[in-house]
């Protein structure tokens, strides 16, 4: 099997983020994610994890530092290039954030009807999407009648159905019972086997264990703890034969 | 492909409500019911004008005030003959005399001259622009051969009425602009309200890669819709009002009101008003809800 070539996707460095006028929610952040790497966001509450998230996906834009995307300087980027980027990340929010009067089919379509696909391209993926989650008997259901895990699907398949680069995910099993969030993360793990590069938040340890291949960062109090290493449990060669070395 | 002005009716569930579900409609139809009828009083005042000035303000009446009968009538056709002479005179009309009859019994009675009262004669000339421009030369000739002859200009006393015409107009204008500077603001407050009741499906569509663009069309159709449907009613009820007005300026009898009617070309102008309005309301929609964005990264 030929290796594969981890390439840099993702670059922090020395990044700070202040909401206002108040005390740093990030210190001096700076980490690397390659290409089709699978990374654990780990940390207490309140320790800027999903800051750091939203720096990721591009809801907010550092107070200082450097953020490369896709190898480029998204911090510098002009407002009317972001979109372009934004297609390339599926997000999976805390609280969902699924379109409350729109259907679950309409939702996970979502992305592809903002990146312009034609509407009688829609249903043969967003109907794959919908049975790679399991609601495929309940594609015209709206989100309240959905339960939890039924709309952290949703979530997913409509941050997936895009074929993102990277999948970000925050506290995608806050909200669910041990077996769905067994159930997440398999379907998180196929996801990256297809080349997406993951990156869940979460203060759950036990799911740390539960993906081998995984790597990750912890941070508290909004500097990453270790930030020489941040990267810890390098991915193993089974997954690509070539062993990936942990950046900082 | 998507016109910048249209959304697919995936793109229109996006967002909730029905189109005649808020006061936007309405605000609409108020404020284009007034619109159009501000801009008929214009266009009716501006017609009055021209068809007044037009006619009349190049002519003048000479009067000859003369008691003996028959110098009056020599210096009449004196001055008749002297007027058609005259460069630039393009018409000379004698006033018969039952008309100038008519015209003063309502002062000195149906008797008139039989009771030794003077009654003077009247002629009615149209004159060319320049030749009303040199009007004295003209007067001078006039009294020349009739030294009793009076010469009444009626530009001169149309003036007054011109003038408040033309600022009638200037006001039915200035309405016409408020009117349409309130609908504007109202389409703004109305998306702002949108945009606000909206924010966590804007915010969930900016993060997927929605461009400013595609999220202003979702706002701007639906408003081009209210603002279609409420200037439809607005003109409709302005268009009742105007025909039932006319209906009642046509019974006063008034030469002066019966000329302050509606040509095709202002009732044409007053048909584009609705569709400007929509034009203008989707603008205002699409500028605003690109305004709101672009404080979001």
């Amino acid at each position: 099997m030929a290796a594969r070539m981890a390439t840099t996707i993702v670059q922090f460095e020395n990044v700070g983020l202040r909401y206002g006028t108040g005390a740093e929610t990030l210190s001096d952040v700076s980490f690397s994610l390659d290409g089709g790497g699978f990374y654990f966001l780990t940390g207490p509450s309140g320790a800027g994890k999903t800051s750091l998230l939203k720096l990721l996906y591009l809801a907010l834009r550092p107070s200082r530092g450097l953020i490369r995307l896709f190898d480029e300087d998204v911090v510098t980027l002009p407002r009317d290039r972001l979109p372009g980027f934004r297609r390339r990340i599926g997000v999976v929010f805390q609280d969902f954030r699924l379109v409350p009067h729109l259907s679950a089919f309409d939702n996970i379509a979502l992305p592809l009807r903002v990146a312009g696909v034609e509407e009688e391209e829609l249903a043969t993926p967003v109907n794959e999407m919908l049975a790679w989650v399991g609601l495929s008997d309940r594609a015209s259901a709206r989100p309240a009648t959905l339960s939890g895990g039924e709309q952290q699907r949703v979530a997913i398949a409509r941050a997936v159905i895009g074929r993102p680069e990277i999948l970000i995910a925050d506290e995608p099993t806050g909200n669910v019972d041990p077996e769905m969030a067994a159930r997440l993360l398999h379907l998180f793990d196929a996801l990256n086997k297809l080349g997406t590069t993951l990156v869940v938040a979460t203060h759950d340890i036990h799911l740390l264990s539960r993906v081998s291949s995984a790597q990750m960062m912890r941070l508290e109090a909004g500097r990453l703890s270790d930030p020489t290493g941040a990267l810890k449990n390098p991915p193993r060669e089974s997954r690509g034969g070539k062993r990936r070395k942990p950046r900082a | 492909m998507t016109l910048p002005f249209t959304a697919s009716p995936a793109e229109r569930r996006l967002l909730t409500e029905g189109r005649l579900s808020g006061p936007m409609p309405w605000v609409i139809a108020i404020m284009m019911f007034l619109t159009v009828l501000a801009a008929a009083g214009g266009l009716a005042l501006n017609h009055a004008a021209q068809n007044v000035t037009g006619s009349i303000a190049q002519r003048i009446t000479v009067q000859i005030v003369e008691a003996n009968p028959d110098l009056r009538e020599q210096q009449t056709r004196a001055a008749m003959t002297a007027l058609s002479a005259m460069e630039g005179v393009t018409e000379v009309t004698r006033v018969p005399d039952a008309e100038i009859a008519a015209l003063i019994e309502p002062w000195i009675g149906a008797a008139g001259e039989e009771e030794g009262i003077p009654v003077p004669t009247m002629i009615d000339a149209d004159l060319s622009e320049e030749a009303h421009d040199r009007l004295d030369l003209v007067e001078e000739a006039i009294v020349a051969v009739a030294p009793a002859a009076r010469v009444d200009d009626h530009a001169q006393f149309l003036a007054p009425l011109a003038g408040l015409i033309g600022s009638l107009t200037w006001l039915a204008l200035a309405l016409v602009l408020l009117t349409a500077s309130a609908l504007a603001a109202s389409v703004i407050l109305a998306v702002r309200a949108a945009l606000n009741t909206h924010r966590g499906t804007i915010e969930v569509l900016h993060l997927m890669g929605a461009t400013d663009i595609q999220i202003a069309r979702l706002f701007q159709r639906r408003i081009a819709l209210d603002a279609l449907l409420g200037g439809a009613v607005g003109f409709l009820c302005a268009v009742i009002v105007l025909l039932l007005l006319g209906q009642r300026i046509g019974a006063v009898g008034s030469e002066l009101l019966g000329s302050a009617t509606l040509p095709l070309g202002a009732w044409l102008i007053l048909l584009l008003l609705p569709i400007i309005g929509a034009i203008v309301s989707t603008l205002v929609a699409r500028f605003t809800v690109i305004g709101v964005l672009k404080k979001m990264l």
